[in-house]
């Protein structure tokens, strides 16, 4: 990309990001730029720092330096968890979060944009227009025959995608997600991989992941974490190649 | 799944209102309208004593709904229920007028004695009942919502909130227990007269009471039913189970934590205020922390997360309460602790959440023992039609 290209504004901006717990770096003069539409791989050995820079993105982390913008001018260093939601970013956890003792309609209907505040909640009726998201949703993940099952019922590898369907309620411009295939089965795994690009269709994505052949078969650019910082850029058989990262991940 | 399961239908519901409702006339009938040597009456003192069970029931409601559905285990109920309790009290005191010890015709009789002049300012107005009413709302909301804004924005939660209830409770206790308070000290306020004009020792005085205890019982049951039923409801629900998910969905969660809290320290006030004229009496020995941790055993016996049995719980427990000690009085403590020990070991899910299931085995055993009798002498049905096409 050129230089003074008219490019659109960046979803997500990431710049000079330093967190640090107690004296330890878990992000270290980060920087890191998403498109809009854009679907990025994040990899990194244990401790890189992938979920806190996740925590700073989503607001339960504040950062001790840095910028952090949303749709190019959106500062999100000073919003709560809340709001940085409803402005439009999902965050899917690396254990499948869902509310167990709810059906799985229930859980997407909690999920949909919309309503959020407490009196306006009580009073809410579902409409036919939530109602034919909801199927929607329930089609796209799979979930139709399971729909008035408890979420806490179902295998892991359907939480996971309910978790997907839910975040996707929420009608995010950019998801993060993060080791969406970590415990799945091979065919899940693909499965997921092919719902993903589905869904990168409509919106900016940001993975993290372990699991090569995963981010092999999304085919996307690869982010290298490593210390807190961004190691190194590009596609994948290129970072693979790239001899830094491979001393990083095969050990010193 | 529990909770899913019992409002799936709402017979439940009906079995529970109608049974109250049920008792409420049956006993006021029977004290009214019987003479003390009917085989078929109700003694006076055992209407106050229900009564007093019945306002056990709307402070379990209360725990039941943040502790079951919210996941916010206070240990510091008793606070909001005393609260209450102290409003109406300081009304009933302001009834007694001249009637006290001293004759004095404002000051209740622990003041005089405190050589205190004029009534504090926060004693005026509390000759009036609705001001009282208002206030028996008032004070035990603004206790909770205060406390539960600074709690719920800090995030404090599971254990260290339970211990920060429990302090505050505590705290309360020992002001309450202070002369210079203003609030009758270690003996609080007592020897009340009557309640709006109406003696309060009249069997028809103690029977409104009771009845009254349990309209309000049916009326917060209703209204926490209809809150946990709706989509705010399943809001506190995933809260409960997944907080974080809950926020990075877009819902403030303290919001509704102290929504539910301070609707909850409302209800717990309500069942205070009914509670004292029934009793006779209230002092600080209300605020007592182990007062809080009893009403959290009652749900937890009953059936967390399941409203009825909150209420059952608290009666059941208490009516052991009252019969155990009556027997063995040394052993009491002895039961309840054994009591929880067997609940939270065999019935985690308590009552409500037992009961069911075991009828549910039951009639799956017996549905598969007629299968089995069947057996031997028919081919089973799904195979019929093969063997008569042949």
């Amino acid at each position: 990309m050129l230089i003074g290209d008219i490019s659109p504004k960046p979803i997500l901006y990431v710049d000079g990001v330093t967190v640090t717990f107690d004296g330890f770096r878990a992000l270290n003069d980060l920087s890191l730029v998403i498109a809009p539409g854009e679907m990025r791989a994040i990899i990194g050995p244990n401790g890189a720092g992938k979920t806190t820079m996740m925590d700073v993105i989503t607001g339960k982390t504040r950062p001790d330096v840095g910028t952090v913008a949303f749709n190019g001018d959106v500062d999100l260093t000073k919003m709560d968890e809340a709001a940085i939601a409803q402005l439009g970013i999902g965050r899917k956890f690396q254990k499948p979060t869902v509310f167990e003792s709810h059906t799985v309609r229930d859980n997407l209907q909690l999920a949909l944009a919309g309503l959020r505040k407490p009196f306006a909640v009580l009073f809410a009726r579902e409409t036919a227009k939530e109602k034919e998201r909801i199927d929607e949703l329930l089609v796209l993940t799979k979930l139709t025959e399971a729909v008035d099952r408890m979420a806490g019922d179902l295998s892991h590898g359907q939480k996971q995608w309910l978790e997907i369907g839910m975040l996707m309620a929420q009608e995010p411009a950019l998801l993060l997600v993060d080791e969406p295939v970590a415990g799945m089965t091979d065919a899940e795994t693909e499965e997921t991989a092919e719902l993903l690009v589905e869904i990168n269709k409509t919106h900016s994505v940001v993975v993290v992941e372990h699991d090569m052949t995963f981010v092999k078969a999304l085919g996307v650019k690869v982010t290298v974490l490593h210390e807190g910082s961004v190691l190194a850029e590009g596609p994948l058989d290129q970072v693979q190649a790239n001899e830094r990262v491979i001393e990083v991940y095969l050990g010193r | 799944m529990i909770t899913k399961r019992i409002f799936g239908n709402d017979r439940l519901t009906l079995w529970f209102l109608g049974i109250l409702f049920g008792v409420l006339a049956l006993v006021a009938v029977l004290n009214l309208a019987t003479t003390p040597d009917s085989a078929f009456h109700v003694p006076t003192y055992a209407v106050a004593l229900m009564g007093k069970y019945l306002c056990y029931a709307i402070l379990a409601l209360s725990i039941d709904l943040v502790w079951g559905y919210v996941g916010i285990l206070s240990l510091g109920h008793g606070a909001f229920f005393a609260l209450g309790g102290y409003a109406m009290g300081m009304y009933l005191m302001r009834q007694i007028g001249p009637r006290g010890v001293y004759g004095d015709p404002i000051l209740p009789d622990f003041m005089v004695f405190l050589n205190w002049k004029e009534l504090p300012w926060y004693w005026l107005g509390f000759d009036n009942f609705f001001f009282a009413m208002f206030m028996v709302a008032l004070v035990p909301a603004l206790l909770a919502f205060v406390f539960g804004y600074l709690a719920f924005r800090s995030r404090v939660t599971g254990v260290y909130l339970s211990i920060i209830t429990q302090a505050m409770t505590y705290a309360l206790l020992l002001a309450f227990f202070r002369n210079d308070m203003g609030f009758g000290g270690n003996n609080g306020l007592t020897d009340f007269k009557d309640l709006l004009g109406f003696n309060l020792q009249t069997d028809g005085m103690r029977v409104t009471l009771f009845v009254s205890s349990g309209i309000l019982l049916a009326a917060c049951y209703l209204l926490c039913r209809w809150i946990t039923l709706s989509r705010f409801g399943k809001v506190l629900i995933a809260i409960r189970d997944a907080e974080s998910r809950t926020r990075f969905m877009g819902y403030r969660v303290e919001g509704y934590k102290v929504a539910a809290f301070t609707l909850s320290g409302i209800m717990a006030g309500l069942a205070g205020a009914l509670y004292v004229p029934q009793v006779g009496i209230i002092n600080p020995g209300e605020f007592a922390p182990q007062n809080s941790i009893e009403a959290v055993v009652w749900v937890a016996v009953g059936g967390r997360g399941t409203l009825v049995g909150a209420a059952i719980g608290a009666i059941v427990v208490n009516l052991g309460k009252t019969l155990f000690t009556g027997w063995l009085p040394d052993l009491w403590l002895f039961a309840l602790g054994g009591l929880f020990v067997f609940v939270t070991l065999l019935m985690p899910k308590g009552i409500l959440g037992t009961v069911p299931q075991l009828l549910e085995m039951a009639r799956n055993r017996r549905a598969q023992n007629a299968v089995a009798e069947k057996a031997p002498d028919a081919p089973p049905s799904a195979d019929a039609p093969k063997g008569a096409g042949e």
